[in-house]
């Protein structure tokens, strides 16, 4: 490589002085704080600002609206239209799960049950979201479109406890969902 | 006996009300003007949340005052931290030096006047608390001595970052208290006075320095000399507000605490509330030295235009209580100096250190020289004849070129000696 050799560039008596440049630099920043106080700051609309500067402010303002649908939040379990519960106990979820935040206990369906023939469902299905990353994994896994990462976000909790999503909790946050493929229906 | 015991009363009040009543709140509330001002300026909110919970008692909603308690949240946040010693520090003056940068800046409150003087039941206390004749010069004796804390803290420390910071501030703080020393030379010629109480009374009279706009309360365009003062005026108002930075170590000079290059700088290895104290050290010295540019320079605590005799005249029976009106003027000034440089702050960007020094040896230091000479010929002219002030204009203007001559020849770049 050959040395190349970089002139300054040549100053002329005004940038010495400065003091052009500090006043300018005055003036954009005073424009901001105007335009920050009026709420018209760049970005502001888009952004859904509270009216001082381009910022939302939480608790009062959300997102959610304008969440994407590919945003993954809380894992869910979810139920399909005939109210069955998906999840089939494979266990292929917790196998996955990088964090090991999945935690499934497997139980039977007595044959008594309408859905006998799905023979397994989980007894216990805890996910713990002081460990849960949130990467999708669970979701991609399953091969019963069972589990689901939703757009809930706030996941708070006082004790660690309280942070350990159990089965009811699950499909609490998952609901119904509609428009699965439903493979154990009668065959018509 | 009584008379002595009441004398000290009062002075005791006033040391109590004026420095910790009126002055140390100063330093949360431009902290917190500090971070509300950047947010706006960033286009964020800044600390809004802090207030009254009432919604805790029961209420349905919180009480905000925009967030003006954050301060106080601040504060017992960092009584409550664990005050860790590291286990390498010269104890001693690891302990000493917080208290070295708080106590000369809340010393130097003593001589700024926070107004006129107020009448109770025909007792007239000036609004100062100490009224000497060496005010200026008294401010920068206590104000220099801020400088060991920060040098002892730097060392003390036993680490690398924290001794950096220490020796810069010291090479930093010492240069430019030439630059503030000799800055307001032309200000005290023309005051004819050192006592700053007089200085703010005779700018209530005849015009702020840099607003001569009013003589005896009518308010008209300055005389010849006055007018021409103005230039020399300007020029060390400048010359001194920009020392003033230096001289707290605020944002374009905060070497000494850079984040990028020296972590925290002095006050690395403090923690709790001795990091507090140099918080509140450096605040307070922002503080005081707005207080004095005000003072010196913005007619202190006079609304001016020939407002202030009708102030200072305003009373309740035999209370005349015209001295805290003028004691809001000037806390309003000093809050909007404080704003100013906050503004600074946010707008300039960090200067290199070698250009900081160029700026206080090769720069001001001339300037102000020049600047005195320029004042003393502009005052002495209506008693000189018209052959000795050409000669001294002209002497002038040669110093003038002869000083941007060596500056420019001792700053040019070394050319190397094989090209």
């Amino acid at each position: 490589m050959a040395v190349v050799k970089i002139q300054r560039p040549k100053l002329g008596f005004g940038e010495k002085i400065y003091f052009a440049a500090l006043i300018k630099g005055f003036i954009l920043t005073m424009t901001h704080a105007v335009k920050s106080l009026l709420g018209k700051s760049m970005g502001a609309k888009s952004l859904e600002s509270s009216g001082l500067g381009v910022t939302m402010q939480f608790p009062e303002q959300r997102w959610d609206a304008q969440m994407p649908d590919y945003y993954r939040g809380a894992p869910a379990l979810v139920t399909d239209e005939q109210g069955r519960e998906r999840c089939v106990s494979c266990q292929l979820c917790e196998f996955i799960c990088p964090p090991k935040a999945i935690k499934i206990v497997p139980g039977e369906i007595p044959s008594d049950d309408p859905w006998a023939k799905v023979e397994k469902r989980p007894k216990e299905f805890d996910i713990d979201m002081i460990r849960c990353i949130y990467c999708g994994m669970c979701e991609e896994v399953c091969p019963e479109q069972a589990i689901f990462l939703r757009k809930d976000y706030l996941i708070t909790g006082l004790k660690r406890a309280d942070m350990v999503h159990d089965k009811k909790k699950l499909y609490e946050i998952g609901g119904v969902r509609t428009g699965l493929v439903n493979k154990w229906n009668e065959l018509k | 006996m009584p008379d002595l015991l009441l004398q000290l009363a009062i002075i005791l009040f006033k040391i109590v009300t004026l420095t910790f009543i009126v002055v140390l709140p100063l330093v949360p509330i431009s902290v917190y003007f500090e971070r509300r001002f950047s947010a706006i300026i960033q286009d964020r909110v800044g600390p809004n949340r802090v207030g009254i919970p009432l919604s805790l008692l029961g209420f349905k909603k919180d009480f905000h005052f925009f967030g003006l308690i954050q301060p106080m949240a601040d504060g017992i946040k960092l009584f409550l931290k664990e005050d860790f010693t590291p286990q390498y520090v010269r104890k001693a003056f690891y302990w000493l030096a917080p208290a070295l940068t708080v106590v000369p800046a809340l010393i130097t409150v003593c001589v700024v006047p926070f107004g006129s003087p107020i009448t109770i039941f025909g007792h007239t206390e000036k609004l100062v608390i100490a009224d000497i004749d060496v005010g200026p010069l008294f401010v920068f004796a206590i104000a220099s001595l801020s400088v060991y804390g920060i040098t002892l803290a730097g060392w003390s420390s036993n680490s690398k970052f924290p001794f950096i910071g220490g020796v810069r501030s010291t090479a930093q703080m010492i240069s430019y208290e030439i630059c503030l020393g000799l800055s307001i030379i032309p200000v005290l010629l023309y005051f004819g006075e050192l006592n700053l109480g007089k200085i703010v009374e005779h700018q209530a009279q005849h015009g702020w320095l840099l607003l001569p706009l009013w003589q005896n309360g009518q308010i008209g365009l300055p005389d010849m000399q006055t007018a021409l003062f103005w230039i020399p005026a300007v020029i060390a108002f400048l010359i001194f507000t920009i020392s003033i930075f230096a001289e707290t170590n605020r944002m374009p000079f905060d070497l000494p605490e850079c984040e990028t290059e020296l972590v925290g700088g002095y006050h690395t290895e403090y923690s709790s509330m001795k990091f507090a104290l140099f918080f509140m050290g450096e605040y307070a010295a922002m503080v005081i030295g707005s207080a004095m540019v005000v003072t010196l320079f913005l007619g202190g605590w006079s609304a001016g235009f020939g407002l202030d005799p009708l102030i200072a005249k305003l009373g309740i029976g035999g209370f005349q209580i015209g001295g805290l009106i003028h004691l809001g003027i000037f806390l309003t000034k000093l809050v909007g100096f404080i704003l100013f440089f906050i503004l600074v702050r946010w707008t300039v960007p960090r200067f290199r250190y070698d250009q900081l020094m160029k700026l206080g040896w090769v720069i001001f230091f001339e300037a102000a020289l020049i600047n005195v000479f320029l004042a003393a010929l502009i005052l002495a002219a209506p008693d000189l004849t018209a052959v000795i002030l050409g000669t001294g204009a002209v002497l002038l203007i040669a110093v003038t070129a002869a000083v941007i001559w060596v500056a420019k020849t001792s700053e040019a770049p070394v050319k190397p000696l094989r090209a």
